[in-house]
C-alpha cells in the first residue's frame, strides 16, 4: 500500500431480491482504445462519487531475484509526480478537488484508485494518465531514494516490528522453489531495496506501464458516452508498448514436508500450516475457500469450536485460502494459549485435517459457509470502489469485468462432497510446510521441526 | 499459460465486435495545467425519517433500495464510561457476552443460526454507547431481527462462558506485550486522564477487573441500561417504514421503559508542561511515537475549525506532519494527528512510528510541526477545506456506513439538516478560525511525548533534545505484569 492508513474495500446493480436465486447484473460498458487500454465503465448515480481503478498487470511476480520489492517500490514512484504534474502535486490536486487516492501491489497486479466527486473526474483521468504517458520526463534518482527509505519504513512498520511479522515472508520463501515468481515476498528484501537502481525504475516503467497491459475501471456518477471520451481523450494519446509475455515460471510443487521453527519477540508460540492449491478462478478454489469457512468461519467452524470453545488451547485460529493467478495458498494458522505446545495443537488440527478426508461436512456446514459468502459478496457492492475494482479483478483472471454472477454460482455450486475432495487432494500431509514460531529460547513449544529459521 | 493465451485471444475477439465506437485522430490534449472543475455536486440524501415505536423507542429510518441488505442499530446509552468504580472493563465484558447466547439459545446456536442467515450480529461497547448491530440480506431480515432482538433484549450470560471470555481477555492483555503499538497508545491515554476517568484506562479493563467480574454484575449492567427510553434504532437499507413498523413493534414494542440515572464523571487535568515518557522494547526496528494533550468535546462551536486545522496538520496524505517525516525525510511509511471527539473532551494526538536511527530527528521535526501550525497559508487553508467538503459524499454509500453516520446525529443530537449543511460549514470556515483554533488546542509546550523503542538506541539523541523531564517505564509498569492463564 502507498498509504499507510489501509484505505477501505467496496449503483445501478441490479438485484431482484423478491426471486429466491437472486441474479445480480452490474452493467458495463468495455471499450478497448487502439493503444491496447481496455476501459470498462458503470453507471452508479446513488452517490455524487466516482471510483477511477487502474490495473497494470504486473506484480511482483514479474520480479527478478536480486531486484525483489521492485513492483510495489515502483507503485510509490508513481506518485512523485510526472512531465506535467510537479512533485507532490499529484496528492495536492487531487484532494483538493475532494478526492482520495491509494494504491496496492500484490504477486499479480499493481493497482491505484482515486475516489473523487463527479465533477473532478477529469482531473483523476489526467493525473492517471500523465503517470501513464510521461513519468519519466520527471524522474529522478533523488525521488526513487526519497521513497526507497518510505519503502523501508513500510517493512519496518508492517513486518520486523510487527509480532508474528516474519512469518509469510519465509512461508512463501519456503513454499516455492528458488526462482519461482512467488518465493519472494511483494515487499521485498531490504537489500534488494537498496540494490534498486534509477535504470531499474526506467525499465520497469517502459516494459510494464504500457496501455496494452492496463486495465481502467470507472464506476460511479458518470454519463457513459462523455466518460468513454474523456478516457479516450487523456489515454489515446499514449503509444502501446511491446507486447506482454506470458508469465512462464517453474512449476511450484513440494517434494516432501518441510517442517521449521523461529524465534520471535512474543509471548505466545503460533503454527502455520501451508499448503499449495489451485490458482485463483481454477479448480477447486473456490471449494477452497468453503472448506476454509467450514474450518475455521465462526464459532460452529470444526477447528474453532474445537481449540478455540471446547478445548480452549488456543486463542484463536483462521484458515484461509489466499488465491493467485499462478496458484494459490491454503493456510492454516493457530496461536496456542499459554500452557499449550503447538505439538498438542498440530495434533489437533490434523484430526480435523483426517476427519475432513475422511467423513463429508453436514450440509448445514456447507450451506452456513455459501450463505456466509454470499451476503458479504453482496455487501462488496454496495461501494463504487469496490464495483470498479472487482471489474478490473474479473477482468484479470476471466477476460470477463462482469463475472459476479459466475462467481457467485462458484460458491452456491459447492457441495460436501467437494469439500472432502478438495481436502484430499490438496491437504496432504507429506507436501505442506509447517512453521512453528516460539518465543525466544522456547523451542520446546514448538511442533516437531528440522530446519531452524531466524528473523532477518 | 494457456489460460492467459486465451484470454487474449478473447479479447480481441470483443475489441473486434465492439468497434463500433469511432476513434478519431487522436486531439490534442492539453496538458499546461489540471483541468477545470466543474462546480461540485451536492449530496442528496434520502429523508432521515423518525418513527417511535409503540413503547416510545425512537426509531430513525433512512431508506436505501440499491442492494437489498439491511443494517440495524440499537444504540444504547451506556459504555465503557459507565463501568462502575473498580470494575473497569464491565460494559466491554457485557457486550462480548451478549454475543454468546441470547432467547432460547446458547453461544454456539446463537452463532450458527445467525451465521447461516449470512446475517452479522454484534455487540460492541463504545466510550458513552454500546451498539448492538445486524447486518443481513433482506431476504434474511425477519429471521435476523428475531435473532437481533434476542441479543439485545434476552442474552443468557451463561457462566461457562465468561470463564471462557475471561481466559480469552487475559491473554490479550498477556499479547499486548508484544504490540508496541498497544503499549504507545495504552501509555498516552493514561498520561492524559489518569486511571479514574472514563478515557484513561483500557476499556477491557485490567487483570484484576477482568478476574473479578460474575454473572451478576453482567446482568445487572444490561438491566441499568437495557431500556426503550435509554436507546435509539437506527434503521438504514432497502425497506420502507410502512413494511418495517410491524415488525419491529412485534420484536421490540413490548420492551418494559425504566429509571436511568444519568452519569457523572470528573473532567480531566489539561496536561500543564511538556513532558516524555520512554519505553523500552529492545531490538524493536522502530520506535512509536504519540504526542499530544487533552482536546475538545465534540459539541464545541470549534468543531469545524479543528476538523480543518488538523486536516492541514495531520489528518490527510498531504498534511504538513506526513508530508515531513514520510515524503521530505522518509523517517516513516506515515505520521497524522487526530482529535478524538467524544461527549467529553477526548485527546488530540500526533503519530508516527519512525525508524529507530532517526527517532530524535523525528520528535524535532513533530516540535517544528506542531509550532508551525499556527501560521497556515490561504492555499493550504482552501485545499484542506475542499478535501473535507467535498469528499464527504463519498462516507454515504453503504448501509453500514450511513448507519454510523445517522448514530452522530443521535449522540451528539445534532440537526436533520446536519449532513446537508456539513459542506457549507466546512468551507465556511477562515483562516482566522483556522489559527485561533491551532493556538487554543496545540500547545508544544504542554504536551506529553510517549517513545516506545529499543532505549539502548534511542534514549541518548532524545535527552539531547533537552525537551522536558523524561520519566522511564517498563512495558509492564504500562500494561501490568503479564497475566499467567490458569490461576483464577
Amino acid at each position: 500500500m502507498k498509504r499507510f492508513l489501509l484505505a477501505a474495500l467496496l449503483c445501478s446493480a441490479v438485484l431482484s431480491a423478491a426471486a429466491q436465486d437472486v441474479r445480480i447484473r452490474v452493467p458495463y460498458t468495455r471499450v478497448v482504445l487502439p493503444n491496447g487500454l481496455n476501459v470498462i465503465l458503470h453507471q452508479d448515480r446513488s452517490t455524487p462519487t466516482v471510483a477511477v481503478n487502474i490495473y497494470y498487470l504486473v506484480g511482483s511476480g514479474r520480479e527478478k531475484p536480486g531486484r525483489t520489492g521492485f513492483a510495489h517500490l515502483f507503485e510509490h514512484i508513481m506518485f512523485e509526480g510526472s512531465k506535467n504534474v510537479p512533485e507532490g502535486m499529484f496528492d495536492r490536486w487531487l484532494e483538493a478537488a475532494g478526492g482520495n487516492n491509494n494504491g496496492s501491489t500484490n504477486t499479480d497486479r499493481t493497482n491505484y484508485y482515486e475516489t473523487v466527486p463527479s465533477n473532478a473526474l477529469d482531473l483523476a483521468l489526467f493525473l492517471e494518465s500523465d503517470r501513464m504517458g510521461f513519468l519519466l520526463d520527471a524522474m529522478s534518482p533523488a525521488k526513487v531514494d526519497g521513497q526507497r527509505d518510505v519503502v523501508k519504513n513500510e517493512r519496518r512498520q508492517s513486518y520486523e516490528n510487527r509480532p508474528y511479522g516474519m512469518a509469510y515472508l519465509t512461508l512463501f520463501e519456503q513454499l516455492y522453489p528458488k526462482g519461482h515468481p512467488y518465493s519472494w515476498p511483494t515487499i521485498g528484501s531490504m537489500a534488494d531495496l537498496t540494490a534498486a537502481s534509477y535504470d531499474d525504475v526506467v525499465n520497469f516503467f517502459k516494459d510494464w506501464y504500457v496501455p496494452n497491459n492496463a486495465v481502467l475501471a470507472i464506476a460511479g456518477d458518470i454519463d457513459i458516452e462523455q466518460t468513454k471520451k474523456a478516457a479516450e481523450k487523456w489515454f489515446g494519446e499514449i503509444p502501446r508498448g511491446r507486447n506482454i509475455p506470458p508469465i512462464d515460471p517453474v512449476a511450484a510443487y513440494l517434494e516432501s514436508e518441510k517442517r521449521l521453527v523461529m524465534e520471535d519477540n512474543v509471548q505466545l508460540p503460533r503454527l502455520y500450516m501451508t499448503w499449495h492449491a489451485p490458482g485463483v478462478f481454477t479448480g477447486m478454489d473456490a471449494t477452497n475457500d468453503i472448506m476454509a469457512s467450514v474450518l475455521a468461519g465462526g464459532k460452529n467452524s470444526r477447528l474453532y469450536k474445537r481449540l478455540v470453545y471446547d478445548l480452549q488451547v488456543a486463542q484463536d485460529v483462521s484458515a484461509y485460502n489466499y488465491s493467485m493467478r499462478l496458484g494459490s495458498i491454503f493456510i492454516i494458522e493457530v496461536t496456542a494459549r499459554s500452557g499449550h505446545t503447538l505439538q498438542e495443537i498440530e495434533k489437533l488440527v490434523q484430526e480435523e485435517i483426517d476427519r475432513i478426508k475422511r467423513e463429508n461436512p453436514t450440509e448445514r456446514e456447507v450451506q452456513r459457509a455459501v450463505n456466509q459468502y454470499e451476503a458479504s459478496f453482496l455487501a462488496r457492492l454496495e461501494s463504487v470502489e469496490n464495483k470498479a475494482d472487482q471489474f478490473n479483478n474479473y477482468f484479470q483472471f476471466t477476460g470477463n469485468p462482469d463475472f459476479f454472477n459466475e462467481d457467485l454460482f462458484r460458491y452456491k455450486a459447492v457441495d460436501a462432497d467437494d469439500i472432502t475432495a478438495a481436502a484430499k487432494t490438496f491437504l496432504h500431509n507429506d507436501k505442506r510446510v509447517v512453521l512453528s514460531i516460539v518465543p525466544k529460547g522456547k523451542k520446546d513449544l514448538a511442533a516437531t521441526y528440522t530446519q531452524e529459521v531466524t528473523k532477518q | 499459460m494457456k489460460r492467459i493465451r486465451s484470454t487474449v485471444a478473447l479479447v480481441c475477439l470483443v475489441y473486434l465486435v465492439c468497434s463500433y465506437w469511432s476513434f478519431g485522430v487522436a486531439q490534442t490534449v492539453d496538458r499546461s495545467k489540471p483541468p477545470e472543475l466543474g462546480p461540485p455536486p451536492s449530496l442528496t440524501l434520502p429523508a432521515i425519517q423518525h418513527l417511535k415505536l409503540s413503547n416510545g423507542l425512537k426509531v430513525v429510518l433512512m431508506e436505501k433500495h440499491q442492494v437489498p441488505l439491511v443494517q440495524v442499530n440499537l444504540l444504547v446509552n451506556a459504555g465503557t464510561a459507565m463501568d462502575p468504580a473498580g470494575q473497569r472493563g464491565l460494559a466491554s465484558m457485557t457486550a462480548a457476552m451478549m454475543q454468546e447466547g441470547a432467547g432460547s439459545r446458547d453461544a454456539l446456536a446463537f452463532a450458527d443460526a445467525a451465521d447461516f442467515l449470512g446475517a452479522n450480529i454484534s455487540v460492541n461497547a463504545g466510550m458513552h454507547t454500546t451498539t448492538v448491530s445486524l447486518f443481513t440480506p433482506l431476504s434474511k431480515l425477519d429471521s435476523a431481527l428475531a435473532l437481533f432482538a434476542d441479543a439485545a433484549l434476552r442474552p443468557k450470560f451463561p457462566a461457562e462462558e465468561l470463564e471462557r471470555n475471561r481466559a480469552e481477555r487475559l491473554t490479550t492483555l498477556l499479547q499486548w506485550h508484544d504490540e508496541p503499538r498497544v503499549v504507545g497508545s495504552t501509555l498516552f491515554n493514561d498520561v492524559l486522564f489518569g486511571k479514574n476517568h472514563p478515557y484513561g484506562p483500557p476499556t477491557m479493563g485490567d487483570e484484576k477487573t477482568i478476574r473479578g467480574f460474575n454473572v451478576a454484575e453482567l446482568k445487572k449492567f444490561h438491566s441499568t441500561y437495557f431500556h426503550p427510553n435509554n436507546a435509539t434504532l437506527i434503521v438504514v437499507g432497502d425497506v420502507t417504514a410502512k413494511a418495517l413498523l410491524p415488525k419491529l413493534n412485534a420484536l421490540f414494542g413490548k420492551w418494559k421503559t425504566g429509571k436511568v440515572a444519568s452519569s457523572t464523571w470528573p473532567s480531566a487535568r489539561q496536561v500543564e508542561s511538556r513532558k516524555i515518557y520512554l519505553v523500552d522494547k529492545p531490538g524493536a526496528a522502530q520506535s512509536v511515537i504519540r504526542i499530544g494533550r487533552i482536546g475538545v468535546a465534540r459539541t464545541t462551536e470549534d468543531y469545524y475549525p479543528i476538523v480543518v486545522m488538523n486536516t492541514i496538520l495531520g489528518g490527510s496524505f498531504t498534511s504538513r506532519l506526513n508530508n515531513n517525516l514520510r515524503e521530505e525525510h522518509g523517517y516513516s511509511y506515515g505520521a497524522g494527528s487526530r482529535f478524538s471527539f467524544l461527549p467529553m473532551p477526548g485527546s488530540f494526538i500526533a503519530s508516527s512510528d519512525v525508524q529507530t536511527d532517526v527517532t530524535d530527528k523525528a520528535l524535532t521535526e513533530f516540535m517544528k510541526e506542531l509550532t508551525n501550525i499556527s501560521t497556515i497559508t490561504e492555499d493550504e487553508l482552501t485545499r484542506a477545506k475542499n478535501y473535507v467538503a467535498l469528499s464527504y459524499p463519498s462516507d454515504f454509500q453503504s448501509v453500514g456506513d450511513i448507519a454510523g453516520r445517522l448514530a452522530d446525529l443521535v449522540i451528539y443530537n445534532l440537526p436533520d439538516n446536519y449532513f446537508n449543511n456539513y459542506t457549507k460549514n466546512i468551507l465556511a470556515v477562515t483562516k482566522d478560525d483556522v489559527v485561533r483554533v491551532a493556538k487554543k488546542y496545540v500547545d508544544p509546550e504542554k504536551i506529553a511525548i510517549v517513545v516506545v523503542g529499543d532505549m539502548s538506541k534511542v534514549e541518548e539523541g532524545i535527552r539531547a533534545l533537552r525537551l522536558g523531564p523524561i520519566e522511564k517505564l517498563t512495558i509492564e509498569e504500562v500494561l501490568g505484569s503479564k497475566p499467567v492463564l490458569g490461576k483464577m
